[in-house]
């Protein structure tokens, strides 16, 4: 049995046999399960009162176990249980535990020797995968642990660190942007089948991606059929976490294989390679265990009442809306979040994370939000996460609402959800121009201290209307989500321009692609880091679908013919980034004082109303415009004046004077027809009349005050 | 696993079948390394092999970044579609060169096609 005693280690050699195999007590550190030199595994794992531990081998999907092996109780040190194996075929095994509870049992604790569990630190886990592959219900322990290899060849690829003024995100689902035959991939569906799309985020100029959750979970779970379509509707988004060690290996093109592992970092190193960060969207608010009449996966039958947020009762509290709540505050889950992010860090190059409902992780064990949770801060100061963006959604479902109060320790940045709801109440026509201002100039209202990064500013995400519904759709229409249309915000703050829906209506189609355009300039020009949600860019819809989750079908996936359809939109949005490229006032890094910090003579920003240097606050005004001063990438002064329009009559704005020398050039006017409404950086037009510029009715114009461009 | 070799000209061509998993991959691995010829060409031809997992492909890195140490190179023939689409989307595939088949690559390398000693 005793394979492979070659390596110079004098602990390489077993002390016992358990069950005819070959161990001897293993170390407690690291968690999980390691290959360790003389050809055997280490397995570790924490369970604070359990009275006996077995691990439980499976030859690779096989129905019933290879074999038992209770871990001898001397091998314990602390709550730890650790036990090296020797002789293990290892890339033909899975494994997990049976852990017995003490004979009278903690109400709040369920443990059940009958159940074998997960190891909440396993690398990767098979069951799941090939996407969609029907599973069978019947087979015992259906998430497996795996073991895998660590060793990787990252030349010399590092987290790119990029500044966070300069970042602009996207927002993207793996599965869904290029599973569409459309997309023309050899591997659709999968981070492979990503690699191949990333020439063309690069040409539309984003440089940091945010993937929707790519740790392992079941799409299967409440999977359902559709009464009224036949169509089976799945855990497409994947906010329910089974492994969080683990990458999908449903989303690997190799996952049947197991190397997913492998798949995963070669994904993070090609996007490292265009000049792209690589952002996770993490959930560690719950998991996939839910609630009391939920399977028991590992944490539930390990250590329940460590893990998970109780009761007095010994129930799940609520606070994700999904069932239970993980116990972020207790020392132990703090360890478990905060090495798991470490691990991502480090061991896949990760350069961020966006926390799903983060508000719970600012939440004590009682559930309390608290002054200082421990959690929040020992990520803010962590010294592997140093150059990470952490990046908290600052609500839960229990009703914490902490967008511009998240515990931030002037480190943790924001999904800007007032941003949103400004901008798109300004867009139809019943916004504060006030309010959009302060959203311009990224919310000194909410993080005058920490800066205008801490602002993740966004119209659309995954969650919501995408924008070419948000421009198309009164209402939500999410029949198709099987629960007759209940589910989703109800406050969409859209407006569809006159018909619901899709039309043949010219008037309404222009007005649309209109509002989108004016959309994407506040987006674009705004201080803060713009979020763009993929497919926004070639006016993707969802049919008005505002909570997509289910849907793996064309209602989700990327549609690549837009990219042609809607060549204009996507040329504009290249046009917009790389014009904020080009012009650092548009995405400094401080809020605005009023003074004039690099002396061109003029405040870094300035106000404007139909009359230069009166804007119209009151209550009525549609109308506001804003002039920034500052350099722009090549060191000369730059003067960007942009005036959006909400109101349905045009409007003539009188344009403040420039510097001698100076001229003012267009460089947006959505109201101009199709690729006229748009030039592209460094080929701004020179405007005839220097003193006045008409705004047309619902439309945002982009002025580029600079020396005179040669046409 | 069976390891065919033979020499064309400079150029030494492993020929590979059978499974290549865990359990075999460790001694195939130093078979081949001790076979890298210092300076010269390998040509792994990998058209007979049946399984290769995770720890096969790891043998495979090993070979080119040995080979580089003793500025040899390798060349990949015989990838099966299957096997190619694990080291593309792996990313594996770009650390070799690969050539369609063993003729195509002895051409290019400007060596004897179809002489001495023929197939193993």
């Amino acid at each position: 049995m005793t394979a492979a005693i070659e390596a110079g280690r004098i602990d390489s050699f077993p002390t016992q046999q358990v069950n005819g195999y070959d161990v001897r007590p293993g170390r407690t550190e690291p968690f999980g399960a390691t290959v360790v030199p003389g050809g055997g595994v280490n397995f570790s794992i924490y369970s604070s009162s359990a009275q006996a531990v077995t691990l439980v081998l499976f030859e690779q999907g096989a129905q019933e176990p290879l074999v038992e092996l209770p871990i001898p109780s001397q091998f314990r040190i602390g709550s730890v249980w650790s036990m090296v194996v020797f002789g293990l075929d290892y890339e033909n095994i899975e494994y997990g535990y049976r852990v017995f509870g003490p004979e009278q049992q903690d109400f709040r604790d369920r443990f059940d020797h009958s159940q074998i569990l997960a190891d909440p630190y396993a690398r990767a886990f098979s069951g799941r995968d090939s996407w969609g592959e029907v599973p069978d219900r019947d087979r015992p322990y259906p998430y497996r642990s795996r073991l895998t290899y660590e060793d990787f060849d990252w030349e010399d690829d590092r987290p790119l660190r990029i500044a966070s003024t300069d970042l602009v995100v996207y927002e993207l689902h793996v599965r869904g942007f290029t599973q569409d035959p459309s997309s023309g991939v050899a591997q659709p569906g999968t981070y492979a089948g990503l690699v191949e799309k990333i020439p063309y985020l690069k040409e539309l100029g984003v440089n940091c991606v945010e993937l929707m959750p790519v740790f392992e979970f079941d799409e299967f779970e409440n999977s359902r059929i559709n009464e009224a379509t036949g169509e089976r509707l799945y855990n497409f988004w994947g906010y329910s976490t089974v492994g969080f060690y683990a990458p999908k290996a449903g989303y690997a093109a190799t996952g049947a294989f197991g190397m997913q592992r492998d798949e995963f970092k070669n994904m993070v190193k090609e996007f490292h390679r265009a000049g792209i960060e690589v952002t996770l969207d993490v959930v560690f608010n719950h998991t996939a265990e839910g609630n009391e009449l939920g399977p028991t996966i590992h944490f539930r039958g390990l250590d329940n009442r460590t893990y998970y947020m109780l009761t007095p009762e010994g129930f799940y509290y609520n606070f994700s809306g999904t069932g239970n709540t993980l116990n972020c505050n207790s020392p132990v889950v703090r360890d478990y979040v905060l090495s798991c992010l470490r691990f991502w860090a480090s061991e896949y190059h990760i350069d961020g994370f966006r926390f799903d409902l983060a508000a719970i992780l600012g939440r004590g064990t009682d559930g309390a939000p608290l002054e200082n949770p421990p959690l929040l801060e020992s990520m803010a100061f962590d010294p592997v996460l140093t150059d990470c963006l952490l990046i908290a959604e600052a609500w839960d479902a229990g009703g914490l609402y902490q967008v511009g109060s998240f515990p931030n320790y002037r480190r943790w940045s924001e999904w800007n959800g007032k941003f949103r709801d400004t901008v798109r109440k300004f867009l139809k026509g019943d916004g504060d121009v006030g309010d959009l201002a302060t959203r311009m100039v990224g919310s000194p209202d909410l993080y005058w201290a920490r800066g205008t990064c801490s602002s993740i500013n966004f119209i659309t995400c995954h969650d919501g209307f995408s924008l070419a519904d948000m421009v198309s759709y009164n209402d939500k229409h999410n029949e198709a989500n099987g629960e007759d249309n209940r589910d989703g915000a109800n406050d969409n703050n859209s407006w569809n321009c006159g018909a619901e829906g899709k039309t043949d209506d010219a008037e309404v189609n222009t007005l649309r692609l209109r509002q989108m355009k004016n959309a994407m300039v506040l987006l674009l020009t705004s201080q803060g880091v713009p979020m763009i949600l993929s497919g926004d860019e070639v006016g993707r819809s969802q049919q008005g679908n505002n909570n997509a989750y289910c849907h793996d079908s064309k209602l989700t996936w990327m549609d690549w013919n837009l990219v042609d359809e809607n060549a204009e939109l996507l040329e504009f949005v290249r046009n917009l980034i790389s014009f904020r490229k080009r012009h650092p006032s548009l995405r400094d890094g401080h809020h605005p004082r009023g003074d004039d910090p690099v002396g061109c003579g003029y405040p870094d920003v300035s106000w404007h109303g139909t009359k230069a240097w009166q804007p119209d606050w009151s209550e009525s005004s549609r109308l506001i415009a804003v002039m920034r001063n500052g350099h722009s990438v090549d060191g000369d002064d730059s003067h960007v004046y942009i005036a959006a329009n909400s109101h349905w009559a045009a409007h003539e704005m009188q344009l403040p004077d420039l510097p001698e020398g100076m001229r003012w050039h267009r460089f947006v006017d959505t109201y101009a027809p199709g690729p006229l409404a748009t030039t592209v950086p460094g080929q701004e037009v020179l405007l005839d009349n220097q003193h006045s510029v008409t705004l047309g009715p619902r439309s945002t114009v982009v002025l580029l005050g600079s020396r005179p461009i040669d046409a | 696993m069976e390891i065919g070799k033979r020499q064309a000209g400079d150029t030494l061509i492993l020929s590979l079948s059978g499974d290549l998993d865990g359990r075999i991959a460790p001694e195939t691995q130093r078979e081949i390394l001790e076979a890298l010829p210092p300076g010269g060409q390998v040509l792994l031809d990998l058209g007979g092999l049946g399984l290769v997992t995770s720890a096969g492909l790891r043998t495979m890195l090993q070979i080119y970044r040995r080979a580089q140490i003793v500025d040899t190179n390798v060349t990949l023939v015989g990838l099966s579609t299957q096997l190619r689409n694990i080291l593309t989307a792996t990313g594996f595939l770009s650390f070799f060169t690969v050539d369609e088949s063993v003729e195509q690559c002895l051409v290019r390398l400007g060596e004897p096609v179809g002489q001495r000693g023929g197939a193993e």
